[in-house]
């Protein structure tokens, strides 16, 4: 069995960031994995500018702020495997890590490591309709790899469903790959994301139907692929008007109804979770440390509530001078002064009309720790 | 139709990326050599992998990042491999999967 002294999940910026605190700490041996084939998590999709403060790098592409993470992760020395899935853990902090080698085989390894940090990131919500399942139904996020990762279209003609600022990005980011974006369909009354987003849509001309949702998607394309959408409009108890569908050709759907916390290895533990709606759903309480109710085990980012980057990479810090403050790399009294500086700007990028609804989300999620649990 | 995005108005163009073969349930097509096997299928506009297990419905890419294995597919021979999350190799065997993909499941 391996030994670690410090376990992070995920390369997103919740992980990366908190890697790099940890580093900066004196933790000497720091290992993140990640499943994916490229660290950064979802900043690596983010091809646009980021809005925040300029201490928050607002302005700057997303894929930017991630190789800019990355590269300094590297000089500092982090460990990081790809490929690799973090599969399970055994009690005491043994995980079960599905490594991935050079060759693209995969070998179990059992490693026990002193502290870990969970950083999971979200997942996208799906939406059932008839068709759901049709290949070429897909989550936006899944889109937006392809694209902006992978500089391949995943289909010619695109329905997005959802307007937050996911499915804003991504229908404007589907055409500068050269996409044809049919139209945009959201359930609720108005545009969900920022003005600056949609007047981008509404300047290429394409529709967006409010009070609207997908009836059914046809899959008479190539292979059962889709073939046409017919959406319909919604009264307010979210039930489908008879009569007013409306039938788009199209090849691809694509679906942005919001993300939920990836809480599957959480859950493994004893560690104790709340439900909160804001925050996506069922996520684990934690302290102002970012320690769980399951003594060495912390979490940071979207795992915790979905917010954003800034936000992930903020409580990634948090726990990364936590995890060395308990592995002994740094003095109480030192973690305490550097997480108030940290608890400090998250406090600013929870405020304002988008930011407030999360800092209340945040206080319940704390408020509900009941306390670390005796080793 | 290719669907590779080869001049981005961002990411801009590709300089000279390696390019590979595979074979697709026995038919030859190009691939960037590391790139997701997904992302070569889908620039041959190939979106189906799989087929399942109960009612033998098609399935293609939905996440993108390892997390609903609805991209499975048999590759040199190993069922249940994720496509989006393993890169391309030169020569590599890639085939549609059949519900589980094991000797019974071949339709
Ligand atoms: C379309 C879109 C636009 C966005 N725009 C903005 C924006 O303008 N500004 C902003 O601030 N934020 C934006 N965000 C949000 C931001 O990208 C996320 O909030 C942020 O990436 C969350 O960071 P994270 O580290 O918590 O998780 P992630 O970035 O999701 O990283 C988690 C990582 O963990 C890995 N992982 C999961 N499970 C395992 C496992 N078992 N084993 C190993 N690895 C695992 C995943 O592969 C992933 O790489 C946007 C998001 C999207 C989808
Ligand atoms: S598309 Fe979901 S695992 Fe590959």
């Amino acid at each position: 069995m391996l030994n670690k002294q410090l376990l992070i999940v995920g390369a997103g910026p919740a992980g990366l960031a908190a890697s790099i605190e940890a580093k900066k700490a004196g933790v000497k041996d720091v290992l993140v994995v990640d499943i994916n084939m490229k660290p950064g998590g979802q900043l690596f999709k983010q091809i646009h500018k980021f809005f925040g403060s300029s201490a928050h790098r607002a302005g700057v592409r997303g894929m930017d702020t991630g190789a800019a993470m990355l590269k300094e992760a590297e000089e500092l020395g982090v460990e990081i495997w790809l490929n690799t899935a973090c599969v399970g853990f055994f009690d005491e902090r043994v995980a079960c890590i599905e490594k991935g080698m050079p060759d693209g085989s995969k070998q179990i390894v059992y490693m026990k490591a002193e502290k870990i940090i969970i950083a999971t990131g979200g997942q996208e919500n799906v939406v059932r309709f008839k068709g759901w399942t049709t290949p070429g139904v897909m989550g936006a996020g899944a889109a937006q790899t392809m694209i902006n990762v992978n500089k391949v279209k995943p289909g010619n003609k695109i329905v997005m469903l959802g307007t937050g600022n996911v499915g804003l990005i991504v229908s404007y980011q589907l055409m500068q790959a050269g996409c044809d974006v049919v139209c945009l369909v959201e359930a609720a009354p108005g545009i969900g994301g920022y003005g600056v987003h949609a007047s981008k849509i509404s300047r290429a001309g394409v529709p967006i139907y409010t009070k609207h949702t997908i009836k059914e998607v046809k899959g008479n394309g190539p292979n059962g692929r889709v073939s046409e959408v017919t959406i319909v409009e919604i009264d307010p108890k979210f039930q489908h008007i008879e009569g007013t569908e409306k039938t788009f050709e199209a090849d691809t759907v694509t679906l942005a109804a919001g993300l939920k916390p990836v809480s599957d290895l959480v859950r493994l533990q004893d560690i104790e979770l709340v439900f909160n709606g804001p925050f996506g759903g069922w996520v684990p309480t934690h302290n102002e440390k970012m320690e769980t109710t399951c003594p060495g085990i912390y979490v940071a980012g979207d795992t915790t509530g979905v917010e954003e980057a800034n936000t992930a990479l903020e409580e990634g810090r948090v726990a990364g001078v936590s995890a060395a403050e308990a592995l002994g790399a740094i003095s109480a009294a030192d973690a305490e002064a550097w997480r108030a500086e940290i608890w400090t700007r998250l406090d600013g990028l929870r405020m304002g009309p988008f930011g407030e609804k999360r800092a209340i989300a945040k206080k319940e999620v704390m408020d509900a720790f009941p306390g670390v649990a005796e080793a | 139709m290719c669907m590779r995005v080869t001049d981005h108005v961002i990411l801009g163009q590709d300089v000279d990326p390696k390019m590979i073969e595979i074979t697709v349930d026995g038919q030859k097509i190009p691939a960037k050599e590391g790139e997701p096997i997904l992302a070569a299928l889908l620039a041959q506009e190939i979106m189906v992998n799989r087929y399942t297990v109960k009612r033998n419905e098609p399935r293609g890419l939905f996440c993108g990042i390892g997390q609903c294995t609805d991209c499975a597919m048999i590759v040199d021979g190993r069922a249940n491999v994720r496509t989006c999350i393993t890169p391309a190799v030169e020569g590599m065997i890639v085939e549609t999967q059949y519900g589980y993909g094991g000797a019974d499941d071949v339709k």
